[in-house]
């Protein structure tokens, strides 16, 4: 009794119906199996070892190929706990009150872990902390094993001392801890913080303690691996991508072909060549790329006329990839937006209300793109200096993985002609500069209309593909004043003088503490009621 | 991946800058029976699938060509100079034809398949690798499971033309002590000592890894490869859709659904599965209807990949081969020429679809037990693969409709079942005509077309 088939008319999946009525789809394939239990990747390590920059890195990937990952930094929970940080005398393990709070704010972040794995739809949740003793580690496992969760862990091992100083300078110097410190002091606490965690320290053991473990031990920024029992497909990625990422400073110019003949003419798709300000645009280019002044410059196109002719003007070697081609409208190629809409009024409507999900009928949709795109990414990532050479559709995909766009603003980036994008990975984010090659060309973005309906039930989210953004870390309500500093360069650290009121609450520690006890259990409530309510 | 980049390595100042499209030199690493030759026949397989030129030259290949007979294990004992001049002679003789692989024959990857168990011999192949201008990569296997080694000896070591004049108990008693005249001279790669080469020690067949500067994308991708395979048994089934009703007009590509013997065929598979009774089966289909269709039949969960939807025929889909001789015969005669590489305008080319396909490879090596339903060109690449098919032979690989081919991993290969589930369907192999010149006339083209409606 075979079911009767239709296809669903955003996606063009083909799924069982019953009267013809879509029932509950197949999954379909990009991402794991989502019926696998969930995820909690633990990180390990000492302070100022990379493990946040992992951690928001690899949260920032795996939205982007679909699987609904969030951050949970336990360092977030203690700077609300803990409204006024004092020194590092607070992270002293003889220290009982602080020992205490921090104890409190890992369970804390762990119940929030919870909610998210098993209410939210999160598939993988990484617990960013340090998680240096055996003890910690040996709760959460605990933890993982009451709620049918697999912990992976990833521990990041490095005693190269410029490594650690850069790291202090780009993100612990300027954070919230240190606000009220001259860049000296704090590089100094913060080495005495990194010593009251040294001395408890027990790294993963996989010849023994922790031989039945799954985990990755990243050793000196990558230099070696140390991969333990990898359990299933989502781990195997993980450790592929840790594999392939990098620190080195580099920069990665996205820009689109020039602008076409087809472009002119309002056009989608089709393999046509550049018109005469395209051609103008790819000299300019060439002077752009030339007083970039850069060691070993890649330089990647797609397959089609119009991005490699963009290429040859630069008078570079380049590498022509398929993956890089524009999606494929299918039917639609060819025709302009007024063709679309008189020729297939329908299709026309159906990717208004959904343009990350929609496919073209014989073509491709937003979705479909990413996984295309995927393995250009991994390669970016291994590369260091690269312009890609592409299209409009394509080009989004790209900058919503460097800039963590979720699925619903990625077709809508706006990513006009004759533009280069220069993305410097700092901190623990990208920093964008958009330069206009002052070569003019028509515009070929096309804004979400106002007045579309969303339908909501012919869209099949719940098992499907969907880029997110990497949501905000665990932490409302926000302290006044701090940034999610994820997108936006770091500014240098503020050079007031360390104030005397650093003294004042050394003293008055133990009043304050007690106070900010309180304070962690109010805020925890509200904390969950803040999540209980929120649209994911 | 076709065209990736290489990095410039600009390791130690006293070796040579390898610049890129630099060939590639693995070595394997390890005792006897640890799995080196399983792990560099599959890894040569994988890499030429892909598009890489690599080859294995196994030493033992060697050493059995100079040593006709073999006699027993006394000529491996450490102390037989004898056994090690020819052993060293061999090893030599294999590298000069590595290295001529890799200059003048355009190789990529050379696998270099030996113990190479200390740290003079591995030394030795460094100083070739630098000076030709090869990167190097060690493999090694490291096993202390009893079992294991005890499971390897019988399905590989028996059978070895070592051996043949054997029976079982004497071949497994001369190669344990045959073992035993390697271990101790064995130096494992060492942490602290080879920290600056690259390789990946696999220990314990996969269940843990160490691995030690990877310098570029070649390597991350064997690495991961590595990382992904598996020894435990299982089978892989491979099908097309039933027949489908542009399959009975003779059209190509398209979206059709199922004939009524097409929906027979179903039925039928789904019958042959439940017989099979496999443990944990995954089924996977395409997008298309066809073959979600036949899954349904089968009635088990199924996941559908858009990555085995078959080939893009572009602006010939849809079409008989009659009309494309009509409309486009001079891209007819061209696709007749290479049809691997050929690429339908606004399609895709069997080079292209094994691009697409890479990462369900990847995902069935991590799996055990799975029914891939697909089409002609995807099942041509997927069989190519485990079949170990070149570019030549693989769009020519017959996968006619309504059989299934079993594929259980076993030995250094794959063995293949070929199951015809007797239902009738028109059959849709197309063989290579005679003539492939642009300028023959149509019945030369038309000439191996199949019967249809």
């Amino acid at each position: 009794m075979p079911r009767e088939l239709t296809q669903n008319r955003i996606q063009k999946i083909w799924i069982p119906s019953k009267d013809d009525k879509p029932s509950m789809p197949r999954i379909p394939h990009g991402g794991p199996h989502l019926a696998n239990p969930p995820t909690v990747i633990v990180m390990v390590g000492l302070p100022a070892r990379g493990k946040t920059y992992i951690s928001r890195k690899l949260t920032r990937y795996l939205n982007w190929i679909g699987i609904p990952t969030k951050v949970f930094n336990v360092g977030e929970y203690r700077r609300e706990a803990v409204k006024h940080f004092s020194s590092y005398d607070f992270f002293k393990s003889d220290n009982e009150d602080a020992v205490k709070i921090r104890q409190q704010c890992a369970l804390a972040a762990l119940r929030d872990v919870k909610i998210y794995l098993t209410e939210e739809e999160g598939q993988v949740a990484v617990f960013d902390a340090t998680n240096t003793t055996r003890e910690r580690r040996d709760i959460i496992l605990e933890f993982g094993a009451e709620n049918g969760f697999k912990i992976f862990f990833i521990e990041s091992v490095c005693e190269d001392p410029n490594v650690i100083a850069c790291n202090i300078l780009e993100v612990k110097v300027s954070c919230p801890d240190y606000q009220d410190c001259n860049k000296t002091d704090a590089v100094e606490d913060f080495k005495k913080r990194i010593e009251c965690y040294r001395v408890n320290y027990q790294p993963l053991d996989p010849d023994q303690y922790d031989r039945n473990l799954s985990f990755i031990k990243v050793i000196d920024v990558g230099r070696r691996f140390l991969v333990n029992r990898i359990q299933d497909h989502i781990q195997s990625r993980i450790v592929y991508y840790l594999m392939n990422i990098h620190v080195q400073p580099r920069s990665i110019y996205l820009c689109r072909h020039g602008e076409s003949q087809h472009n002119l003419q309002g056009r989608l798709g089709g393999d046509s060549g550049l018109s005469t300000r395209g051609r103008k645009f790819a000299g300019a280019l060439a002077d752009f790329v030339e007083e970039q002044n850069l060691q070993d410059l890649k330089v990647w196109t797609s397959q089609l006329r119009r991005s490699i002719q963009t290429a040859e003007a630069l008078n570079v070697p380049y590498e022509q990839w398929k993956g890089l081609n524009e999606i494929d409208a299918g039917v639609c190629e060819e025709m302009t937006y007024e063709e679309v809409r008189e020729r297939f009024p329908e299709e026309f409507a159906l990717r208004d209300q959904d343009k990350y999900y929609y496919r073209y009928p014989s073509g491709e949709s937003y979705q479909d793109l990413v996984q295309r795109v995927e393995p250009l990414i991994m390669e970016l990532e291994r590369q260091e200096n690269v312009l890609v050479i592409c299209h409009q559709a394509v080009m989004r995909c790209l900058l919503a993985y460097f800039l963590d766009k979720s699925a619903d603003e990625m077709p809508y980036l706006k990513c006009p002609l004759h533009t280069v994008l220069k993305l410097t990975p700092v901190a623990y984010g990208c920093k964008v500069e958009s330069i206009f090659l002052n070569v003019e060309a028509v515009n070929t973005h096309r804004d979400r209309p106002e007045e579309v309906k969303r339908g909501p039930s012919t869209l099949i989210r719940r098992n499907s593909v969907t880029p997110l953004t990497s949501p905000e870390p665990n932490k409302k309500p926000r302290i006044e004043g701090l940034d999610d500093p994820t997108i936006r360069e770091v500014t240098p650290a503020q050079l007031t003088l360390c104030s005397t009121t650093h003294t004042t609450l050394a003293l008055s520690t133990q009043h304050w503490l007690s106070e900010a006890c309180l304070r962690t259990f109010l805020h925890y409530l509200q904390v969950v009621s803040v999540l209980l309510f929120q649209r994911t | 991946m076709r065209g990736a980049s290489r990095s410039k390595n600009t390791q130690i100042l006293d070796k040579r800058v390898c610049m890129t499209n630099c060939p590639t030199l693995i070595v394997t690493v390890g005792l006897p029976a640890r799995g080196k030759t399983y792990i560099s026949k599959k890894l040569t397989r994988y890499l030429n699938w892909i598009d890489v030129p690599t080859k294995e030259f196994n030493v033992g290949q060697y050493r059995r060509e100079c040593v006709k007979i073999y006699k027993s294990f006394e000529f491996f004992r450490p102390d037989n100079e004898e056994g090690l001049k020819i052993r060293k002679q061999c090893a030599l003789a294999a590298l000069n034809d590595v290295r001529q692989f890799l200059t003048d024959e355009g190789g990529q990857v050379a696998v270099f398949d030996a113990t190479n168990t200390t740290r003079e011999r591995r030394e030795t192949i460094i100083r070739f690798a630098e000076q030709n201008g090869f990167k190097v990569f060690f493999v090694e296997s490291v096993c202390e499971d009893p079992d294991v080694i005890a499971e390897n000896i019988v399905q590989v070591k028996l059978g070895s033309p070592d051996y043949t004049h054997c029976n079982t108990e004497e071949a497994v008693a001369d190669f344990m002590k045959r073992i035993k005249c390697y271990e101790n001279s064995y130096q494992p790669l060492d942490e602290e000592l080879d920290r600056d080469l690259s390789f990946i020690k696999i220990i314990d067949v996969g269940r843990r890894y160490l691995v030690n500067r990877v310098q570029d994308h070649i390597q991350s991708r064997i690495v991961y490869y590595l990382m992904n395979i598996h020894i435990t048994p299982r089978s892989i089934y491979l099908c097309r859709h039933g027949e489908s009703d542009l399959n009975v007009k003779g059209r190509i590509g398209g979206d059709s659904g199922l004939s009524a013997r097409g929906k027979q065929f179903a039925d039928a598979l789904g019958q042959f599965i439940q017989s099979q009774n496999i443990s944990d089966l995954k089924v996977w289909t395409s997008q298309m209807k066809r073959t979600i269709q036949t899954a349904e039949a089968v009635g088990v969960t199924y996941e559908q990949w858009k990555a085995l939807n078959e080939i893009d025929a572009g602006v010939c889909e849809e079409l008989m081969y009659e009309e494309i001789q009509l409309k486009f015969p001079l891209e007819f005669a061209l696709r007749d020429q290479d049809k691997y590489r050929y690429r339908y305008p606004k399609g895709e080319s069997y080079e292209d679809l094994v691009q697409r396909l890479e990462p369900v490879i990847m995902e069935l090596e991590r799996q055990e037990n799975v029914l891939v339903i697909c089409h002609q060109a995807v099942m041509r690449c997927l069989l190519a693969y485990f079949l170990d098919k070149t570019a030549e032979e693989l769009p020519y690989l017959k996968c006619p409709l309504h059989t299934v081919l079993k594929l259980t991993p076993v030995a250094y290969g794959c063995k293949v079942e070929s199951v015809c589930l007797k239902v009738e369907a028109v059959n849709t192999h197309r063989d290579r005509p005679t003539n492939v010149d642009v300028s023959r006339q149509a019945e030369e083209a038309l000439l191996t077309v199949p019967d249809h409606q």
